[in-house]
């Protein structure tokens, strides 16, 4: 248990943190084992969700991760009813500033740009901050010439900066287009949840669109659906199995090939400076 | 702007949605000349909650594309009551590219509850077609001109609100969540929808006041004429402005306006 020495803890001391329970087949899960089994079921192989920091671990290379942004903190700019408190609450819980990490790293040796959502943080909604952060990311990836890989998990628009968060989608739609005008590539990988507006923006503007299996990844809520028409909604539905069959992402992957797979496709695209095409 | 506090959010929610409040078609009828209907998105279908075409706003040649719920029942069903589908979308995007091929500014009109949440539309990627509209009408080199001149719901709406100049109807609202949805969510009561849409900031003051939108149209005590003449005149001397602008210019303001929302 290499994570209880790396975080100083003895075995004793974490059987006094409560165990997480898997939420298909109920098994209590001790946290370090979780952590190093890429938060994947160790009984039933369900995949639970994973924070941006358990993410970052299972696909930056060791130590290459350089957090940008971190600073980028909300406010409640619209005073909102019980915001502040939910934010407050959001941090103790999620131990971040916002619900996405931005940083540089390396993966498999290959240098990308990278944003990790957490739906540990306010169900990874997007306000004013998400959006900033993202879209600084991508500027910066442009102006560097870097891939961006980015990490998807969202409810949607943050509720509580209204029509600003809406905006956000707009905004971060504006750089991601600059950075592909840019000639750089751009992985959207869709985990559990991807919905609303995230779902209607730059998780739907990956060049390569990468889901988890049996992520939840739509646009509407499946209760509104069902309300407004009435029907039943079929088997499988907005999983991640049914959009690779309706055309809408290129792969699903499973989360311990993610980092091989990803590094892969970069290095596909990795750029040469002495590019010339023969005969050309 | 002096008259805001009279009027409640909620009264202005109801207002955007009444069910006489002329939508997306009544303003091409009203302001467009020779107004063609283009139709379809040449991949699926065509979606009556969209309407496209093109025509004349005055002497120049514009692309329209409005939100439309219909008149009567058997016209709104038909019409999803407004709320865009996919098809729609992409027939939108379809038609923002044909016109910056023959360098039309583009009217965008928006009024809708919302994209229409059924399991066809996310069968066909509801999602996917906002975002590509999202993306690709950052580089529309073409002005393009977005009224909200009933209710702005959420990312539907949006998709026709990526522009140059965002111009909203006094008693429009535009807003991330239906203040119904809002409340129960909440207070876990859609009854405090009243109360969920001051908290929300969805009239037209407040988004000018956020700089969402850069122009408000008037309506307290002004007939339908007056209230067209108005739109019109801000329609001609907005399109005749960006038009002016160089490409890069356009597109760098474009981006711009919407950078600057809930920057650092």
């Amino acid at each position: 248990m290499e994570i209880l020495k790396k975080l100083g803890i003895s075995k004793s001391e974490e059987n006094a943190i409560p165990k997480t329970p898997c939420k298909k087949c109920g098994t209590e899960i001790q946290n370090s084992e979780l952590y190093e089994n890429l938060c994947i079921c160790p009984e039933c192989g369900e995949y639970l969700r994973m924070s941006a920091k358990a993410r970052i671990n299972a696909t930056a290379d060791q130590g290459s991760f350089e957090e940008l942004y971190a600073d980028l903190a909300s406010k409640n700019i619209i005073d909102f009813p019980e915001y502040d408190e939910k934010l407050e609450k959001a941090k103790k819980t999620s131990g971040l500033t916002e619900g996405v990490v931005c940083g540089k790293c390396t993966i498999d040796g290959n240098k990308c740009a990278m944003f990790v959502m957490d739906s540990n943080f306010m169900m990874g909604s997007m306000g004013t901050i998400v959006g900033e952060k993202i879209t600084r990311l991508f500027e910066l990836a442009a102006k560097e010439d870097l891939p961006v890989v980015g990490f998807c998990t969202s409810g949607g628009a943050r509720m509580q900066e209204g029509i600003l968060s809406l905006m956000q989608m707009a905004k971060v739609s504006g750089a991601a287009k600059r950075h592909s005008e840019s000639g750089n590539l751009y992985i959207a990988i869709l985990t559990d949840p991807t919905t609303g507006g995230v779902t209607a923006s730059f998780a739907m503007q990956g060049d390569i669109i990468i889901a988890e299996p049996g992520a939840l990844i739509g646009f509407a809520g499946q209760r509104v659906i069902e309300q407004t028409t009435g029907e039943k909604l079929p088997n499988g539905f907005q999983r991640a199995e049914f959009l690779l069959e309706h055309g809408f992402i290129d792969m699903i992957e499973e989360r311990p090939r993610m980092k091989y797979t990803v590094g892969k496709l970069l290095s596909i695209h990795k750029k040469k400076n002495t590019a010339k095409v023969k005969g050309a | 702007m002096t008259s805001a506090s009279k009027v409640t959010a909620y009264e202005r929610v109801r207002a955007a949605r009444s069910g006489n409040r002329p939508m997306g078609g009544y303003y091409i009828s009203r302001m467009i000349d020779d107004f063609v209907e283009l139709h379809g998105d040449r991949r699926y279908g065509d979606d009556g909650a969209i309407v496209g075409g093109i025509g004349f706003l005055g002497d120049t040649p514009v692309t329209v594309i409005a939100m439309e719920r219909g008149s009567d029942i058997a016209d709104r069903m038909k019409r999803h009551f407004g709320c865009p589908s996919p098809e729609g979308y992409r027939k939108a995007l379809r038609l923002m590219k044909e016109a910056e091929k023959f360098r039309r500014p583009i009217i965008c009109f928006i009024g809708s509850s919302g994209a229409y949440p059924g399991i066809g539309a996310e069968e066909r990627g509801q999602g996917e077609a906002i975002a590509e509209n999202l993306f690709e009408m950052m580089g529309i080199k073409v002005p393009i001109i977005s009224v909200i001149v009933g209710e702005g719901g959420s990312g539907g709406a949006l998709a026709l609100g990526v522009c140059d100049t965002a111009i909203m109807f006094e008693n429009a609202i535009y807003s991330v969540i239906s203040p119904e949805g809002c409340a129960t969510i909440l207070w876990k009561d859609a009854a405090k929808a009243a109360m969920a849409a001051d908290v929300l900031r969805l009239t037209s003051h407040d988004l000018y006041g956020y700089e969402v939108v850069e122009e408000v149209i008037k309506e307290e005590n002004r007939t339908q004429d007056e209230v067209c003449s108005e739109l019109k005149k801000v329609l001609v001397s907005e399109i005749s402005k960006k038009q002016k602008l160089p490409g890069k210019q356009l597109l760098d303001e474009r981006y711009n306006k919407f950078r600057k929302i809930g920057s650092m």
